[in-house]
């Protein structure tokens, strides 16, 4: 069965996505991102949600449930107001958790 | 390391032989797992970083156009030109088994009768920068998706990385020089156990054959 994609972030930066087919959840506070996403991604309705970085970041521990998971998969990108360099330094994370230190992107 | 908490019998240092067995070929199978998750994880986050250096480069391109196209055109009508879904998209999720992770993975599904008509509103009263707005981000769609794919199974890859090296080294480590060190003290204590039965039997021997033929004259002749 198909599901949805959702794309969870500030005003600004969810418009386009409207656009393009997937369900928009407008989250200007940082504070209150994590309980939109529980609601979000605990109605089972969405494989994928996309997070803008400063909401990414913002809900950390509710995230951390779903790492287990294969779906929702929860990807941050960046938003209108710029790139805060997450994704990238999420990669590092992964390799850091997989060989022990970040060899491959470490500068 | 500690010897553990068992009685030195022959039955029990069979079993203790055997988990021995068991331990080293999952030792080895494990170690397998890992260098093969590991060699298949190093690949994907090499992919994923490229896919998400273009993916965050062409994303921030589409905002551009969004903010052309924000100032091209009021708010309100910026709004209710969007907010009109004209298709859904949705994924299809079907699962792959890489070394016991399964990791997802999706394929576009769209909701629409006519694919090549992306724009959810009419072109009388929007901007071009608009148009150019929403056809980059509706090209940048699949590899959007291709981005979550990979980083979810980068990160699920990495879990279980993490997990079987942890295993692997509990069992090189901790558990297989146990299991040795247990079955060597259970040997070297049976072998102590035989050591002192024969010296006993042989005291006895001697005790026997002494009382036999008076060897060293402590007992009086016999009558």
């Amino acid at each position: 069965m198909a599901k949805n994609i959702a794309m969870i972030g500030d005003r600004e930066s969810v418009k386009g996505f409207a656009a393009i087919g997937m369900d928009v959840f407008v989250c200007d506070e940082p504070a209150a991102a994590a309980a939109l996403l529980k609601t979000v991604a605990e109605s089972e309705r969405f494989a994928i949600i996309y997070m803008t970085e400063e909401l990414f970041s913002a809900s950390a521990r509710e995230r951390e449930k779903y790492t287990e998971r294969a779906t929702p998969a929860i990807i941050p990108l960046p938003g209108v107001r710029g790139n805060t360099g997450i994704g990238l330094k999420r990669q590092s994370t992964f390799v850091e958790q997989a060989v022990g230190s970040d060899i491959l992107f470490k500068n | 390391m500690a010897v553990m908490n068992v009685s030195p019998t022959r039955m029990q240092m069979t079993a203790l032989k055997k988990q021995l067995t068991t331990a080293i070929r999952g030792h080895k199978m494990l170690k397998d797992k890992r260098d093969e998750l590991m060699r298949q994880f190093i690949e994907l986050v090499g992919m994923n970083r490229r896919l998400r250096e273009s993916v965050e480069k062409r994303l921030a391109e589409s905002s551009a156009f969004f903010i052309s196209a924000s100032a091209a055109m009021s708010k309100k009508a910026l709004d209710s030109s969007l907010m009109s879904q004209k298709s859904k998209t949705g994924v299809e999720t079907t699962y792959k088994n890489v070394m016991s992770v399964d990791v997802p993975q999706f394929e576009i599904c769209r909701e629409s009768e006519n694919q090549g008509d992306i724009y959810p509103y009419g072109f009388a009263f929007t901007s071009f920068e608009l148009d150019n707005a929403v056809e980059s981000l509706n090209e940048l769609l699949p590899d959007l998706i291709r981005l979550a794919e990979v980083e979810k199974s980068c990160e699920m890859m990495a879990a279980e990385i993490e997990r079987t090296r942890r295993r692997v080294n509990s069992l090189e480590h901790v558990m297989i020089p146990r299991y040795e060190e247990t079955i060597k003290y259970i040997a070297m204590k049976l072998e102590e156990n035989d050591r002192s039965s024969r010296t006993r039997l042989m005291k006895v021997k001697d005790m026997l054959l002494d009382k036999a033929h008076n060897y060293s004259g402590k007992y009086s002749p016999k009558e």
